[in-house]
């Protein structure tokens, strides 16, 4: 039954969808996006913004494509007279109380009212402009969200997400008719680990950010996909930069890891991507002790020189945020001899979204724990440490808190330089999360890449890079240019791995041992 | 006027028999008028057989979209594989209407008895008898007799509860009704699924106005042939319906006259007529969510579902509003379309805005400050808020504004080319 596929047409484009599946997504199938305000894939189906009216063929009155199941043999028609005759006046009566400050409002640009009307609006009102708009004042909902009530156009998004999806039913409307309004419970705040997820799901400028308020126009904006690195639950985001500066994390739809949906926690983790206090050229230790910068060449070569020099145990000291690229780089130029890697993961308070499972902002508070338990790196990091007070050498990648003075060797790979990393022989400047290509594995096993949003700053350069080119020139393989090339080597030799490649990963991932599908 | 009133001859009295006698209040009252007689033997009847009756009585719903009764109690599951339950629809708030409340008030037992034999046909164990808020009179009769039907222990297994309302005109839609009851905001709910499939609390349910299970103990004491054989006109009406009226006649009032009845002979007969010095200019038929009709549609309409519908109207919920020739028609449907801008529950974009919109036009025309195309933009407002949403309140709100301008656009015109007086301020 599930299976079973039910024929129609959308503007004359057959399509097929699985019964059940509502007019408006097979819609979507067939290259046809029926304008609509209310409907959102994540909530349930509210039918009221009565925008998405389409018409089909034998039904006597025109039907809303959102809350419509497909049926065989249906047709539809989505530019009929008199469906775009009853869109267009829904976008009228939708604006006559909408106040036309788009030049000052931040959804301007990313607003739905805005995109709708100007497809197939009138080209002006017939409100007069001696009726009064209706009027509330602004509210303060919750440490992130503002409610802008004279914007609002009732699509309830925002109502059904926090009592569906949330399941902290905080948000209602209140009162009746055109005085209506999103109203919270007097006791209440807006303040769920997750709430911030109405400002994205409002269609209009009425829900904002705080965090996001009047900093940016949303054309100003270039978007990258990423995943966020909040957590172990690796969720799939945007990150929005405005000339190489992150102002805002949303939420990319990923089905099989957070749906729509981000956590605040995730949603406000952006500000250290903006960090001023970046390592910007590669260091050596001069004679006599000081650090000073150098040049790449110089500084591999330094480094290569240090660690041919030894012998004897090697310990790695790993970030969890850092690429599995780099994780498995990082292993590899001490294969053969006695190895040990470990990272430490800040922890906090799972918070889970109810309504989605296996959803949450996890405990673990770093994206790649999973990427370097399988590539061999331990969670003892107190035994890590005590072994690095006596190892040959120490590669740091990116760990901060390194609380120790080896014996041996010191190479620091990081974003920026420490107190405690200003013991090292070399230092090497690394990209963030932001400023490369890479893979993170999840908490599930799934690996999901993520892109370059902004130059790295200076002559910093993905970890990737650097460990291959550090490999390289330990004769053990060839460098890399690109992460794809990284991933492809490991996936190669790391039996956990087999079978993925970097090009089948796509945008939203694959899980380890599972077999790559090959697209009829 | 109110009861207890004598009853006009060419009434037919079924419903309002005992109207205006306190005594058929109390249980022991309706029991000696014969009362719960037709519950004890449906009650012994298969319930399929008690809907094959109603079906056969051509019994329609009353509480205006006159839907066949028995035919609705079909749709309920046959095979019971979850809980069932029967909505008394008692949120009388049709502008217009008020016969809900005197069947309440007079003759509890009649929709109580109703009730329980629906609920056995559609095989439900609990009623909810959901009451307007303001119906405080009718709530404390319904409460009482209840309580003295429960403990004579006459419903058997079938539980009843009354449910107050809390003042929202919306609530009366059928599935707003249900979410009010379950504690959610009367907002109507998106259909289908119907309430016989997914109704209260999920769980299949059937809806009945007052009227029409007041109707149905006399429809199985006296038989489905004679139901039918009351009716004047149509074999499409059958039986009697209660008429409110209310305006600009002599005698307003709920009369009880079989179905056909000329409205003519209503007004001018029951109703005793305009008042001195003034002739009919209008009339609302059937609540105030129907058609307007003029003076000589008015004049020559039968009251059945047919006939009012060939003259453009409906019958609705019987709520006849009267309007003689001293009516400023404009005002008068300002005032309701300013009654669902209020009572619009603001899901849909047509209904919330479009009511008010609407609202703020007609008061704009009233004030002089009219232009000829607002009666243009009107009837377009009013083809954007008919048959686009959820439930019929916007359809209501154009209704009159429709056949309003239709019928008398001089009125309206008199307002916009100033050569009637303002009676708002702009």
């Amino acid at each position: 039954m599930a299976d079973e596929l039910v024929h129609l047409t959308v503007d004359g484009v057959p399509v097929s969808v699985p019964r059940g599946t509502l007019v408006i997504e097979a819609a979507k199938r067939a290259g046809v996006l029926v304008p609509h305000y209310c409907y959102h894939p994540g909530l349930p189906v509210a039918g009221v913004c009565r925008m998405c009216l389409v018409e089909i063929e034998k039904a006597p009155k025109l039907q809303i494509a959102c809350g419509t199941p497909v049926a065989e043999g249906m047709v539809v028609h989505t530019q009929s007279r008199a469906a775009k005759e009853a869109r267009r006046g829904v976008l009228e009566l939708l604006l006559i109380n909408h106040p036309l400050d788009c030049p000052i409002c931040d959804q301007a640009g990313e607003c739905e009212l805005q995109d709708f009307t100007f497809q197939e609006g009138r080209p002006a009102t017939r409100y007069s402009p001696d009726y009064p708009k209706r009027f509330n004042p602004v509210e303060d909902f919750g440490p992130d969200v503002l409610y802008v009530p004279n914007r609002c156009i009732l699509c309830t998004r925002c109502v059904r997400f926090m009592e569906d999806v949330a399941q902290e039913p905080v948000l209602n409307v209140s009162e009746r008719g055109d005085r209506a309004y999103i109203g919270i419970h007097p006791d209440a705040r807006l303040d769920h680990p997750w709430a911030g997820n109405v400002v994205d799901l409002c269609p209009v400028g009425s829900l904002l950010s705080k965090d996001f308020l009047h900093k940016a126009r949303a054309w100003e904006l270039d978007k990258t996909a990423s995943v966020c690195t909040g957590c172990s639950q690796g969720c799939n985001i945007t990150l929005d930069t405005r000339e190489h500066v992150v102002v805002r994390i949303r939420p990319r739809p990923n089905l099989a890891v957070n749906r729509y949906f981000i956590c605040d926690h995730g949603r406000a983790n952006y500000r250290w991507m903006n960090r001023g206090d970046r390592i910007e050229a590669p260091l050596v230790r001069r004679p006599g002790g000081e650090l000073q910068a150098t040049d790449w060449d110089e500084a591999l070569d330094r480094a290569a020189t240090l660690l041919r020099g030894t012998a004897g145990a090697a310990v790695t000291l790993a970030s969890p945020r850092a690429s599995t690229e780099a994780l498995f780089l990082a292993r590899e130029l001490f294969a053969g001899r006695a190895w040990q890697g470990a990272f430490q993961v800040v922890m906090g308070e799972e918070a889970p979204l109810p309504g989605v499972p296996n959803l949450a902002l996890r405990a673990e508070r770093a994206p790649n724990c999973r990427g370097a338990e399988l590539l061999g790196y331990s969670r003892d990091y107190a035994a890590a440490l005590r072994a690095a007070e006596t190892a040959a050498v120490v590669l740091v990648l990116d760990e901060p808190e390194v609380a120790v003075r080896p014996a041996g060797v010191l190479v620091y790979l990081g974003t920026v330089l420490p107190e405690s990393a200003r013991d090292a022989d070399v230092v090497l400047p690394v990209a963030t999360v932001a400023e490369e290509e890479g893979t993170f594995v999840n908490r599930d096993g799934r690996v999901q890449r993520y892109w370059q949003a902004k130059p790295a700053p200076g002559m910093a350069r993905p970890a990737w890079w650097v460990l291959a080119e550090l490999g390289a020139a330990l004769g053990r393989g060839p460098a890399v240019t690109s992460a794809a090339e990284a991933f492809d080597r490991l996936a190669a030799a790391v039996d956990a791995f087999q079978g993925l490649s970097y090009a089948a990963l796509g945008a939203t991932g694959r899980v380890v041992g599972t077999p790559v599908e090959v697209p009829a | 006027m109110g009861y207890p009133h004598r009853p006009h001859p060419r009434e037919t009295l079924v419903l309002s028999q005992y109207f205006g006698d306190p005594d058929a209040r109390s249980y022991r009252g309706w029991v000696k008028r014969g009362g719960y007689e037709a519950l004890r033997q449906a009650l012994a009847m298969e319930p399929a057989k008690i809907i094959e009756i109603v079906k056969e009585s051509g019994l329609r719903g009353r509480g205006g979209a006159g839907f066949p009764t028995g035919l609705k109690w079909s749709f309920m599951p046959k095979e019971k594989k979850k809980p069932h339950y029967l909505c008394v629809n008692a949120d009388e708030s049709e502008p217009g209407t008020f016969k809900d409340r005197e069947i309440m008030r007079w003759t509890p037992h009649a929709l109580l008895e109703g009730a329980a034999i629906a609920a056995h046909a559609i095989q439900a164990e609990v009623v909810y008898i959901y009451i307007r808020g303001e119906f405080t009179e009718p709530l404390a009769i319904v409460e009482r007799a209840l309580a003295e039907a429960t403990a004579a222990g006459v419903f058997k297994d079938i539980k009843m509860y009354v449910h107050r309302g809390a003042g929202a005109y919306i609530c009366g839609e059928e599935t707003a009704l249900m979410n009010s009851i379950e504690g959610k905001r009367g907002n109507p709910r998106i259909k289908p699924p119907f309430p016989a499939a997914v109704g209260l609390f999920g769980m299949p349910t059937t809806i009945n106005n007052v009227e029409t299970l007041a109707a149905v103990p006399h429809i199985l004491a006296r038989g489905a042939a004679w139901y039918k054989s009351l009716s004047l006109s149509s074999p499409k009406s059958t039986g009697t319906k209660l008429f409110s009226v209310c305006g600009h006649v002599q005698k307003p009032g709920n009369y009880e006259v079989p179905m056909g009845f000329p409205l003519k002979d209503l007004l001018y007969e029951l109703c005793g007529g305009m008042r001195p010095g003034r002739t009919l200019k209008a009339c609302i038929p059937g609540g105030s969510s129907v058609p307007i009709l003029n003076r000589e549609e008015t004049e020559s309409c039968l009251l059945d579902y047919e006939g009012v519908a060939e003259k453009g109207s409906m019958l609705g919920s019987g709520g006849v509003i009267v309007f003689d020739d001293s009516t400023d028609m404009v005002y008068q449907i300002m005032r309701l379309a300013r009654f669902y801008a209020h009572e619009s529950c603001a899901q849909c974009t047509q209904c919330r805005e479009g009511t008010a919109w609407t609202t703020k036009i007609l008061q704009r025309i009233l004030a002089g400050q009219g232009k000829m195309s607002d009666l243009d933009l009107l009837l377009d407002l009013a083809e954007n808020m008919t048959g686009k949403t959820i439930c019929v309140l916007s359809d209501s709100c154009a209704a009159p504004v429709v056949s309003g301008i239709k019928k008398f656009r001089g009125e309206f015109e008199d307002y916009i080319t100033g050569k009637k007086r303002p009676v708002l301020a702009a």
